[in-house]
C-alpha cells in the first residue's frame, strides 16, 4: 500500500503552493475494525476545509491522522501517506512533537489545563522555546488571545484558572492556546458543539479571521456550520471518502446518491 | 418484548397511580430507611470497638505517663564521691552514688540502723535510675559536692506500681511488709510525689521498667520509616508511570501487573524472610539495623504505593493528555507537567497509607533481628536498634507488672503517629486537590 501510494506521488516531488496537505491511499485500523478506507484528499492552504458525514464515519480518525494523534490510541494502525508541504508525516526521521507543533488541533470538548489563563497560553510557546518569558513571552499570550478575539473578556484575570471561564470562552482559549504556537494548520474536531449559538458565531466568526494566516481543517456536524465557514467540502460515509469539492458545489449541486442524501437530511 | 412492556405498562394497575402504586411507594420508602439503618448500624458498632479499643489501651496506659518520686535529704559527701579531691570527670562519673542513697534513707528512717533486713526492704523503695540523677547532677556541677539538699529521686517500679494501685498493698507486689509500712509513711508524709515521666521520652529500653523509654525505639522506627519513604516513594511512582504511561499494554504488561497486585497481598512476614536472605545472607549488611528495616518495609510498602500511583493516574481525565500532547508536548512532558501533577495529591495519599501500615509492621522487622534488647539509641541507620511496634511486642512479653502499663502507652505512641500521618495524608490531599 505505501509503496504503490509513493510510486504516484513520490516525498521529494515539490508540493504545489495550494496543497497544504495531502492523503493518499490512507486507512487507520484499531485493532480488527478497518476505520477508514482508502482515502485520498488535499486540504489546500489558506483554505477552510469541512470535513463532513453521520456518525462514526471516521471524520475525526481522519482529523487525528493529520497530526498522528492516533500514535496515541492503542492498538490503531495507519497506512498510506499524508505529506505535509511534501513531506511524509509518517516518516521514521520526523519528530512527531515537532509535527504537532506545526499542525495544531482543538477538541471537541474545551479542555484547557488546570493552570491560569496565561499558563495556558503561554505553555506551548513554552516547551517549543518560543520564547522562555517576560516580555516576549506577553506579548505572544496576548495577542493569541487577541486574535482568538477572547482579550477584552479576559484581560483582567489572566492569573484566573481557564476552568473558570464559560464553555465558549474555554474554547477560544483553547484555540488562542493552539494559535500561540505559531502552527501552519489548525485541525478542529466539532469545536462548537457545546457551545451555544452566541458563542458558535463567535468561533466561527474567529474561524473565518484565522484562514488568513492558517490552513483549517474542521469536522462539523451541522450542514449550515460548514456552509457557512468552509471554502471546500469532504463527505464521509462508512469510513471511505465518497465526495470532495467546492463546498458550495457540494452543497448545491453535489455528484452522489449518499451526499445528496446526507445534506438534505434523508440520513445520517 | 417492547410492545408487550408498552401494553402492560398501559395497564391500570401497573401505572404510577392508584392504591398499587402507592404501596409500592412505601415499600420502596421501608426498604430505603431499612438501608440507611443498616448502615448506621455498622458505624455505630465500628465506633463502638473503637471506643472500646482506645478506653481500654488509654486506662492501662494512662498511668505510664506518670512516675513517682521519693524526696529525700541527700548529702553529697565529698569522701564518697571523689576521695581524692581530683573533680576529675572520670572519677566523679564512677564514683558509688547508691552509698549517698543509702545513707539519705538512713537519714531518713533512723530507726533502721543496725537493721539489715530493713536497711534492703528500704532501699527496695528507690529506683537504680537515683544513681544516675545523682551523678548527672554532680557532673552537671561539681561544686554541689559537700553540700546537703532535699532531692527528689525516681521510686522503685515496684512502690511505683503499688501506689498507682495496679499492684495490690501486698506481698505480691514485690515489696516485703517492711517497706509497704515505710512506703505509706513516706506517703503520709507528703513526700511522695507523682510527676511526667520524661524517662518513657528520653530513655532507651532497659531492664528496669521504671527507667525504661521509648526513644530509642522512635529513632529506630524513624530510620526505618526515613529509608522506606526515601526508595518506595520515587520506585513506586516511576513504576506507577511507567506501567500506567508509557507501557504498551500486552502480556507481559498484564502479567507485572497481576503480579503487584498479588505482592500487595503478600503477608509481611514473607517479605521479612527476603529481606532477612537478600540482606543480612547475601549482601551481609548488619544484623539489627534500621537500614535493614527500611530496606525489608520497602519491600512491604512498594507494591501498595505503585498501586495507588496508578489509581492516581488512570484518575487523570485522558483529554489533559491529549490537550498537551495535541500542543507538541512529548510524553514525558506532558507527564511532568500536566499528569503528574494532577495525580500527586492521590500519590500522596496513598504513599502515607504505605507508610502508616509500615510504621505498625512487626513482622518483617522480627525477621532482621531488630528484636533485640537495645538500651543505646542508635546514632545512625547501622547500629542495632528496634522499632516502635517491635518494642510493644517486646514490653508486652515482659513479666514485670510495671511494662504492662508502658506497653500500653507505647501503643498509645505508636496511635499518636499514625494519627498524625493520617491527618497529614488528609492535609495534603485537600491542600492540592484540584478541580477539573
Ligand atoms: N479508539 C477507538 N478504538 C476502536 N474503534 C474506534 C476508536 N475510535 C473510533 N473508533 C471507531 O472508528 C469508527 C470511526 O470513528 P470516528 O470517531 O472517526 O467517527 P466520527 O466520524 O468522528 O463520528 P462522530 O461524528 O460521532 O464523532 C467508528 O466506527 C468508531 O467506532
Ligand atoms: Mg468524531
Amino acid at each position: 500500500m505505501i509503496s504503490e501510494a509513493q510510486s504516484t506521488t513520490p516525498a521529494s516531488r515539490p508540493a504545489s503552493d495550494a496543497v497544504k496537505m495531502r492523503a493518499t491511499g490512507a486507512n487507520v485500523y484499531y485493532g480488527e475494525k478497518h476505520a477508514l478506507k482508502e482515502v485520498n484528499l488535499e486540504i489546500k492552504s489558506h483554505e477552510v476545509t469541512a470535513l463532513i458525514g453521520p456518525s462514526g464515519c471516521g471524520k475525526s480518525t481522519f482529523l487525528r491522522c493529520l497530526n498522528r494523534m492516533n500514535d496515541l490510541i492503542e492498538g490503531a494502525r495507519v497506512t498510506g501517506e499524508i505529506l505535509l508541504d511534501g513531506h511524509d508525516i509518517y516518516d521514521k526521521d520526523l519528530d512527531v512533537v515537532h509535527l504537532r507543533a506545526r499542525v495544531g488541533m482543538v477538541f471537541q470538548k474545551p479542555n484547557p489545563f488546570p493552570k491560569s489563563i496565561y499558563d495556558n497560553i503561554a505553555y506551548g510557546p513554552r516547551i517549543h522555546g518560543l520564547a522562555k518569558s517576560g516580555p516576549d513571552l506577553d506579548e505572544i499570550v496576548i495577542s493569541s488571545l487577541e486574535r482568538a478575539g477572547l482579550y477584552a473578556e479576559v484581560k483582567d484575570r489572566l492569573n484566573e484558572p481557564g476552568t473558570g471561564l464559560s464553555g465558549g470562552q474555554q474554547q477560544r482559549l483553547c484555540i488562542a492556546r493552539a494559535i500561540a504556537v505559531s502552527p501552519e494548520v489548525i485541525l478542529m474536531d466539532e469545536p462548537c458543539s457545546a457551545l451555544d449559538p452566541i458563542a458558535t458565531a463567535k468561533v466561527e466568526e474567529l474561524i473565518d479571521e484565522l484562514r488568513e494566516n492558517f490552513t483549517i481543517v474542521i469536522v462539523t456536524h451541522s450542514m449550515q456550520q460548514a456552509a457557512r465557514v468552509s471554502q471546500r467540502t469532504a463527505f464521509f460515509h462508512l469510513g471511505e471518502l465518497v465526495e470532495v469539492g467546492a463546498t458550495e458545489k457540494i452543497f448545491t449541486n453535489p455528484q452522489h446518491k449518499l451526499t445528496q442524501g446526507y445534506i438534505t437530511g434523508r440520513f445520517g | 418484548m417492547t410492545e408487550l412492556s408498552m401494553t402492560q405498562s398501559a395497564h391500570p394497575k401497573v401505572g404510577t397511580t392508584g392504591a398499587d402504586a402507592e404501596k409500592r411507594l412505601k415499600a420502596r420508602y421501608r426498604a430505603e430507611k431499612r438501608f440507611r439503618a443498616y448502615g448506621l448500624v455498622s458505624i455505630a458498632i465500628a465506633l463502638l470497638f473503637l471506643a472500646v479499643l482506645l478506653a481500654s489501651i488509654i486506662a492501662k496506659g494512662a498511668s505510664a505517663f506518670t512516675q513517682t518520686f521519693i524526696e529525700l535529704p541527700v548529702t553529697f559527701d565529698a569522701e564518697t564521691i571523689d576521695p581524692d579531691g581530683s573533680r576529675e570527670h572520670s572519677a566523679l562519673s564512677a564514683a558509688d552514688y547508691r552509698t549517698l542513697i543509702n545513707a539519705a534513707l538512713e537519714k531518713k528512717f533512723p530507726e533502721i540502723a543496725g537493721d539489715r533486713t530493713a536497711k534492703r526492704d528500704v532501699q527496695r523503695l528507690v529506683s537504680q535510675g537515683a544513681e544516675l540523677e545523682l551523678r548527672k547532677m554532680v557532673l552537671a556541677d561539681p561544686k554541689i559536692i559537700g553540700t546537703s539538699a532535699e532531692i527528689w529521686l525516681p521510686a522503685s517500679s515496684a512502690a511505683d506500681q503499688v501506689l498507682k494501685g495496679n499492684a495490690a498493698h501486698d506481698e505480691s507486689s514485690g515489696l516485703s511488709e517492711g517497706a509497704l509500712a515505710k512506703l505509706d509513711l513516706l506517703k503520709a508524709a507528703g513526700t511522695l510525689k507523682r510527676r511526667f515521666n520524661t524517662y518513657l521520652f528520653t530513655n532507651g529500653d532497659s531492664r528496669q521498667p521504671e527507667l525504661a523509654g521509648l526513644i530509642g525505639a522512635v529513632v529506630g522506627s524513624f530510620y526505618s520509616l526515613a529509608i522506606t519513604i526515601a526508595l518506595s516513594f520515587p520506585l513506586g511512582v516511576a513504576a506507577a508511570v511507567y506501567l500506567e504511561e508509557f507501557a504498551s499494554k500486552n502480556r507481559w504488561t498484564d502479567l507485572i501487573e497481576v503480579n503487584i497486585n498479588n505482592l500487595a497481598a503478600v503477608p509481611s512476614i514473607v517479605f521479612g524472610l527476603l529481606a532477612l536472605e537478600i540482606f543480612l545472607n547475601v549482601l551481609g549488611l548488619p544484623r539489627s539495623a534500621p537500614l535493614v528495616g527500611g530496606l525489608a518495609l520497602t519491600l512491604v510498602s512498594l507494591p501498595t504505593i505503585i498501586i495507588s500511583a496508578r489509581v492516581a493516574l488512570k484518575a487523570v481525565p485522558p483529554w489533559i493528555r491529549e490537550a498537551a500532547q495535541g500542543l507538541g508536548a512529548s510524553r514525558q512532558q506532558m507527564v511532568m507537567h500536566h499528569v503528574l501533577p494532577l495525580a500527586m495529591p492521590g500519590i500522596l495519599t496513598g504513599t502515607i497509607i504505605a507508610m502508616a501500615r509500615a510504621i505498625g509492621e512487626s513482622a518483617p522487622l522480627l525477621m532482621i533481628g531488630m528484636v533485640a534488647f537495645v538500651v543505646d539509641i542508635p546514632a545512625t541507620p547501622v547500629d542495632p536498634a528496634t522499632a516502635l511496634p517491635v518494642q510493644v511486642y517486646l514490653w508486652a512479653a515482659s513479666p514485670e507488672r510495671a511494662f504492662v502499663e508502658r506497653t500500653s502507652a507505647a501503643i498509645l505512641v505508636l496511635l499518636a503517629c499514625l494519627a498524625v500521618m493520617n491527618a497529614t495524608a488528609i492535609y495534603l490531599r485537600k491542600k492540592f486537590e484540584r478541580r477539573w
